[in-house]
């Protein structure tokens, strides 16, 4: 499929970072004129994406993060975001509501948020080599555009 | 990340601001559980009136404050929750075991 712009981020693995991702992804997306309860649900996943990489790739030490933001045809935004940390061995346990191998602050619902804000998600992921968390919302053309 | 309290006759209220993210969410529970250890509530109503953005790690907060509340015998509400945060929490369940006013 034919991409109409994209724009590439890495930054490490520091939990102040969270932030800059979501508002960076939310930034981009204003060039397809979301709504703001669009752009709100990129913000979030975004924030889980980038959060479980900051919290889960690399739990001693501080990694690269890299997200990805592309325009596709048809409105679509796909947001890619990877580490090249310790990887998940079950990805179908991790996708699981209220499962998580975090700590109290975080609920196990990271994933769950990601797929009920987004149209489509995809985890890979091999162990010791990292995850790649890829994810498209498709803008609504609004009227009068 | 502030967490402002007001309490009066053991009724705590606590009011959550900014951007309540997995970076924010260890002090603001820490801060949570300080306001409730000192006032032992019997009810406590968390106002979010103030959030502008929050994703899991708010509902980890809830879940952690509604059990602290439980465990004291207390009751707990959530109000003035902004869109945002509502969307969250539903897609978590959250309304089935916290009230939302």
């Amino acid at each position: 499929m034919k991409v109409e712009n994209q724009v590439t981020l890495e930054f490490p693995s520091r939990s102040a970072n969270e932030s800059f991702a979501r508002t960076a992804a939310a930034c981009f997306a204003a060039q397809l004129d979301p709504t703001l309860e669009e752009v709100n649900d990129v913000k979030t996943a975004v924030s889980e994406a980038v959060t479980n990489a900051i919290v889960h790739a690399y739990p001693e030490k501080l990694g690269k993060v890299a997200m990805k933001l592309r325009i596709k045809q048809d409105h679509i935004l796909e947001i890619v975001v990877k580490d090249w940390g310790v990887g998940i061995a079950d990805v179908d346990q991790a996708r699981t509501p209220l499962f998580t191998t975090g700590s109290e602050e975080r609920s196990g619902m990271g994933f769950t948020i990601m797929e009920s804000f987004m149209d489509t998600l995809k985890v890979r992921s091999t162990p010791g080599k990292g995850t790649t968390v890829t994810m498209a919302r498709k803008i609504a053309r609004r009227a009068g555009r | 990340m502030p967490v402002k309290c007001k309490e009066e006759q053991r009724h705590l209220t606590a009011r959550v601001e900014g951007e309540l993210d997995h970076h924010q969410a260890r002090e603001v529970m820490e801060e949570l559980d300080r306001r409730i250890d000192a006032a032992q509530p019997r009810d406590l109503t968390l106002d979010l009136g103030g959030l502008t953005f929050t994703d899991s790690s708010g509902i980890a907060v809830l879940i952690r404050t509604y059990r602290r509340m439980g465990q004291i015998r207390g009751a707990m509400r959530v109000v003035n929750t902004p869109p945002q945060a509502q969307k969250v929490f539903q897609a978590a369940g959250l309304e089935r075991l916290i009230r939302f006013e």
